[in-house]
């Protein structure tokens, strides 16, 4: 990548990350905290989409049940707080080694498949977990799971408190960033970026390439597990309305209307998606007549979404004055 | 048995035998390939070539007979264990990472035989155990130059080249290249041969081409198919003479 386009994306996701830390100051200042949940939900749907866009632009793996592994991070907290349990390490703990066995087990099967039929089958297992979690009615069913009070870190991480949490959610959001960043960019990273490009020469050039597809679907699940159990804490809820397959749907819209293949991109287009349902459903309720169209246009002109076109903005301006 | 037949052979197939249907690709292949010759097989359009490579590298299974590799069966191996054992290969249509660039693609190759990986952290572009055998492997095909270049953008002389770059930076023991000159000018196709000669005495290749000039300047041995059966088997000089071969292919092309 040139040098140029390099910085003018490290200014535009330093300046967005930047925008994000300020929220609850300037939530509070305008006495509108309502923001501070609304960009809560934008960071956690941004860690979902930068999951996805791991094996999604990385991998290739077009992968059409990526919320069931948010849902299972939901009920994960949601579970273990119904039955008394509360100790935040002990949810996040569940909500990863849930959301990443489930990741193997549908993984495992569906990377014996490419193209037309993994979308499908990861659809399939998608709507599997929906349904199981459907019949749970010991938890709700499909009224869902109220969750009597957030996960306890201990006294120095109050979730209760919305600003306590949103910074919570941020720091998740940066360490993801910050270690998907050095992961893409390692020999791990390198080999599924190949097995995107070319997978039968990845395996002429000696590598087991379904091991290390099936590595990546499982970090991205166990990543997207987290954001489950971030959301669980935000909504006090757990519903299987959030493994809905509509709701994989929308997490892939975002990585493509951010950028696909480049972690940041989605954390653009997790806000753009929600800010946009929110602004426009308060407006109208046909706000996907809007969405559909926008989204048309990101796509069809540029291949690196919302992020690829702010970059290049910020890069021309920087050219013109220099 | 084929061990007792030939135990110094690099390769031994004994009739490989793999049909599509009602086609026979190949109908009884039994091969020998020595250490470090120049294997060149050739045979008209359709006598199964391809397949044979196929075979040979693990993509296809046979339908029956096996392969030997420095005295081990593995035939039930995939394509990744093979290369990892030394069986490097190129494809008859041009196989590269077209996003990546041109040393991105050797060192690649280079980290397919460096150990698993697992290796999450530490940036693979900044590895010097991956990129300095990667530019010596690029260097010694004449790409130094080009090491920078996305590889879709290379020529398709260019893109041959960082295949064979490709295959060297393995350090494999045996080397299947599937028309290596295939759509190259006769400038690229000099340079190829030259390219290929110098790794003569080095490693042993089997070369499936059609440019009979080629086949004859490099090959130590020469095996003919026609219709997925080996018709003959011998110097290139001896081949010249066979009567068989010169009714069933090379009469023709000559011709």
């Amino acid at each position: 990548m040139p040098e140029e386009r390099r910085a003018g994306r490290a200014i535009v996701a330093v300046f967005c990350l930047a925008a994000l830390a300020a929220v609850p100051a300037i939530a509070a200042a305008a006495d509108a905290p309502f923001y501070v949940e609304l960009f809560a939900r934008v960071m956690i749907f941004a860690i979902a989409a930068l999951s996805l866009d791991f094996i999604l632009g990385y991998g290739g793996m077009v992968s059409f049940g990526h919320s069931a592994f948010l849902g299972i991070g939901c009920y994960a907290v949601g579970i273990l707080s119904f039955h008394g349990i509360f100790d935040g390490y002990v949810h996040v703990a569940a909500a990863m080694v849930a959301s990443a066995a489930a990741a193997l087990v549908i993984g495992y099967v569906s990377l014996r498949t490419r193209g037309v039929h993994f979308i499908m089958i990861t659809l399939a297992f998608g709507q599997m977990v929906y349904f199981l979690a459907e019949s749970l009615n010991q938890y709700g069913g499909d009224d869902g799971l109220n969750i009597r009070r957030p996960s306890d870190f201990g006294a120095a991480l109050d979730l209760a408190d919305p600003v306590h949490l949103y910074y919570l959610i941020f720091a998740v959001l940066l360490l993801c960033l910050w270690a998907g960043g050095r992961v893409v960019r390692s020999r791990f990273g390198m080999v599924l970026q190949g097995a995107r490009s070319n997978e039968r020469r990845m395996a002429a050039l000696g590598f087991p390439v379904f091991r290390y597809k099936l590595a990546a679907f499982v970090l991205a699940g166990t990543v997207c597990g987290v954001a489950g159990a971030l959301f669980a804490n935000l909504t006090l809820f757990a519903s299987p309305a959030i493994m809905h397959w509509t709701r994989s749907g929308e997490i892939m819209v975002m990585v493509i209307l951010g950028g696909i293949g480049t972690l940041f991109g989605p954390v653009l287009g997790a806000a753009a998606y929600l800010l946009l349902e929110s602004g426009l459903s308060r407006a109208t309720e046909h706000w996907q007549a809007v969405l559909g169209p926008l989204l048309l246009l990101v796509v069809l002109f540029s291949k690196t979404g919302l992020f690829g076109m702010m970059a290049a903005a910020v890069t021309a301006r920087r050219g013109a004055r220099g | 048995m084929p061990e007792a037949d030939s135990p110094e052979a690099l390769l031994e197939t004994h009739a490989l035998t793999k049909s599509f249907g009602g086609l026979v690709a190949t109908g009884g292949v039994s091969l020998l390939v020595m250490p470090r010759e120049i294997h060149a097989v050739i045979g008209p359009n359709g006598a199964g070539k391809t397949t044979l490579v196929a075979e040979l590298a693990g993509e296809l299974r046979p339908d029956s007979g096996s392969i030997r590799f420095a005295g081990r069966d593995i035939s039930r191996l995939r394509a990744a264990q093979r290369a990892a054992l030394g069986i490097a290969r190129s494809f008859q249509i041009t196989s590269v990472f077209g996003e990546f660039s041109a040393l991105d693609n050797v060192a690649l190759a280079v980290q397919a035989h460096a150990g698993h990986s697992f290796r999450f952290w530490r940036a693979a572009r900044a590895d010097p155990r991956l990129r300095e055998p990667a530019r010596a492997a690029l260097a010694e095909v004449g790409l130094a130059d080009r090491a920078d270049i996305a590889a879709s953008v290379l020529s398709h002389g260019e893109k041959r080249a960082l295949e064979i770059a490709m295959v060297l930076a393995t350090a494999p023991r045996l080397v299947l290249l599937d028309e290596p000159m295939a759509g190259m000018g006769p400038e690229d196709a000099a340079a190829m041969v030259e390219l290929l000669a110098s790794l003569k005495g080095r490693l042993a290749i089997v070369l499936i081409e059609h440019d009979m000039d080629a086949v004859f300047a490099l090959a130590d041995r020469i095996t003919v198919l026609v219709y997925g059966r080996v018709i003959a088997t011998g110097t290139p000089a001896a081949i010249r003479q066979d009567p068989e071969v010169r009714r069933a292919y090379l009469g023709e092309s000559a011709a």
